[in-house]
């Protein structure tokens, strides 16, 4: 008992600064992440708002050359773009992810985990080749709907991942108490598995939103860009990375103040987006049962 | 109300080792008969054979017959038709989270397709109040999740839930097993008062609550119901060496 004493009060005694340092060093990494953000946030701000107008928001970009206009059809392009993207990537993700984590465990879930971890890391030029060839060729016209089908391949493997986790993360006594009522397998999956990890779900979605809609090289030769207005999803349309992309590499001072105003106007609809979702998460799953 | 159940020569295994041996036991209706034996020795696995819920595991297989009432379990029943017979009440309780008080005790009916919303309020109140909880309750059906409730609550809660469906079985594995004695003790009151509707098999590792709750009562060791008969008997008087060494104490 007494060679104890001196022991443990050693012990009592370092421990404490060391807990100290960890968290002193989880306190600045903290504080330095943040920073890091603010200080991108903040720059686009101090460089773009100058520049955002009533006619950036709703002119066309003018010729070369001649001061004003705006990248009010980019903005659409980018929204509709995105549109088509989450549409046919979210619910290709999400199924998949469910057929992952609750039947999935068998060679062919193997396969398809394989195929969707080498997907996440093809390069986003790469995808907008296989958009091209898949898409373009075929249709013989840079199109909307091209650029929306490279943005949903490089959206479903983040999305089919998360999901799969999220769903694993589910407590197995969910299930059996489901089962246990005589609810079938599928029913229980959809109301009660799926239900419970939505917001994790959700997040994976945002992820892959947020990722997607500031990709510049996917759309290059599939959405292509357009100077004017488009709403057909089988021509060519503006993108706000694209724009952005365009702009920046002019030699006009004009178009590279616009193309500022395009960053923070992209981060500022990526970020509200990703809110409202959650927000209209937030007030569905606290409703009643499905 | 509640059905006899049936056992026939019933063996399960986990993969390639074998979880039961033989089986063979006759469940009185309108009776509560508790299971017990050492941890591992096939009691879970058992109930879990009852109503299928065994084979959701990977790898898991049974063999023999079971008969619930006049429904062969294993020959022409689809599990989930045979689920809806059977009320199971697990050792955690398990109310699902995302889903308000009321949701969770209509869970079994409103997944299955039923609407009718006049008539699950109903069933709801009925549910609540032969798990005792309605007073508790009563007023927040709506407002609390199911998940806000303490732990002898949320058990009380899966309870009415299994009930909900009125089921003519109800099968319980050690539901007390997380719980304080004061909560236990409400479950036990209430276990009482259940058996007069339906069969009750409740798998228990506390023999006194074996004693207090059961008619009769199996005693399984290593996979094989080494003896089954009244509690009485089992706890006075037990006819197998290896029983009488459990519950007076000297082994498991």
């Amino acid at each position: 008992m007494r060679s104890n004493c001196p022991a443990k009060s050693k012990i009592g005694n370092t421990s404490f600064p060391r807990h100290a340092t960890a968290f002193t060093n989880g306190v600045w990494l903290g504080t330095g992440t943040a920073f890091a953000l603010i200080a991108i946030f903040g720059y686009l701000v101090y460089k773009g708002i100058g520049s955002i107008n009533l006619s950036f928001l709703t002119q066309t970009p003018k010729p070369p050359g001649e001061l004003g206009g705006g990248m009010a059809n980019a903005i659409a392009g980018s929204v509709l773009i995105l549109a088509i993207a989450s549409l046919l990537g979210v619910p290709v993700g999400i199924g998949a992810g469910i057929y992952l984590a609750e039947y999935g465990r068998n060679r062919f879930g193997d396969t398809i985990r394989f195929v969707s971890d080498v997907l996440n890391g093809v390069p986003s030029i790469v995808i907008g080749i296989v958009a091209y060839a898949i898409v373009v060729l075929r249709q013989k016209h840079f199109s909307a709907l091209a650029g929306g089908v490279a943005l949903a391949i490089m959206m479903v493997p983040t999305i089919t991942r998360t999901t799969e986790e999220m769903l694993l993360l589910v407590p197995n006594a969910l299930r059996e108490a489901a089962f246990g009522l005589g609810v079938p397998q599928w029913r229980t999956t959809l109301s009660i598995v799926l239900r419970t990890a939505t917001s994790g779900i959700i997040t994976g979605v945002m992820l892959a939103f947020a990722r997607v809609a500031g990709e510049t090289a996917p759309l290059l030769f599939t959405a292509f860009g357009n100077q004017f207005w488009n709403w057909r999803l089988d021509q060519p349309t503006a993108a706000l990375p694209l724009q952005i992309f365009t702009y920046a590499i002019s030699p006009y001072d004009d178009w590279h103040r616009q193309a500022w105003a395009g960053a923070l106007v992209l981060i500022i609809l990526i970020v509200s987006a990703v809110a409202a979702v959650r927000i209209a998460v937030r007030r569905g799953t606290l409703g009643g049962v499905a | 109300m509640g059905v006899g159940i049936q056992v026939e020569n019933v063996n399960a295994w986990y993969g390639k080792s074998q979880a039961l041996h033989d089986i063979n036991l006759k469940v009185e209706a309108n009776h509560a008969t508790a299971l017990i034996g050492p941890s591992g020795c096939g009691k879970s696995t058992f109930i879990r054979c009852l109503n299928r819920m065994h084979e959701t595991t990977p790898e898991a297989r049974v063999e023999g017959k079971v008969k619930i009432g006049e429904l062969d379990a294993y020959d022409g029943t689809s599990p989930t038709q045979l689920r809806r017979r059977i009320g199971m009440v697990f050792q955690k309780p398990n109310p699902f989270p995302t889903m308000s008080i009321y949701d969770n005790v209509a869970a079994g009916l409103k997944l299955n397709g039923y609407r009718d919303k006049k008539h699950l309020d109903e069933i709801v109140e009925r549910s609540l109040k032969s798990s005792a909880l309605w007073e508790e309750v009563k007023d927040s059906v709506h407002k609390k999740s199911g998940a806000s409730l303490s732990g002898g609550q949320q058990q009380r809660l899966c309870i009415a839930r299994a009930l909900a469906v009125e089921p003519e079985v109800l099968l319980m594995d050690e539901p007390c097993s997380a719980l304080d004695p004061i909560s236990t003790g409400k479950i036990e009151e209430l276990i009482f008062e259940l058996k007069a509707q339906y069969t009750i098999v409740i798998v228990t590792h506390n023999m006194q609550q074996a004693a207090r709750v059961a008619e009769y009562t199996g005693f399984f060791l290593l996979g094989r119901l080494i003896e089954y008969d009244k509690t009485e008997k089992i706890f006075t008087n037990p006819s197998d060496k290896r029983t009488e060494d459990y519950i007076t104490g000297r082994f498991g």
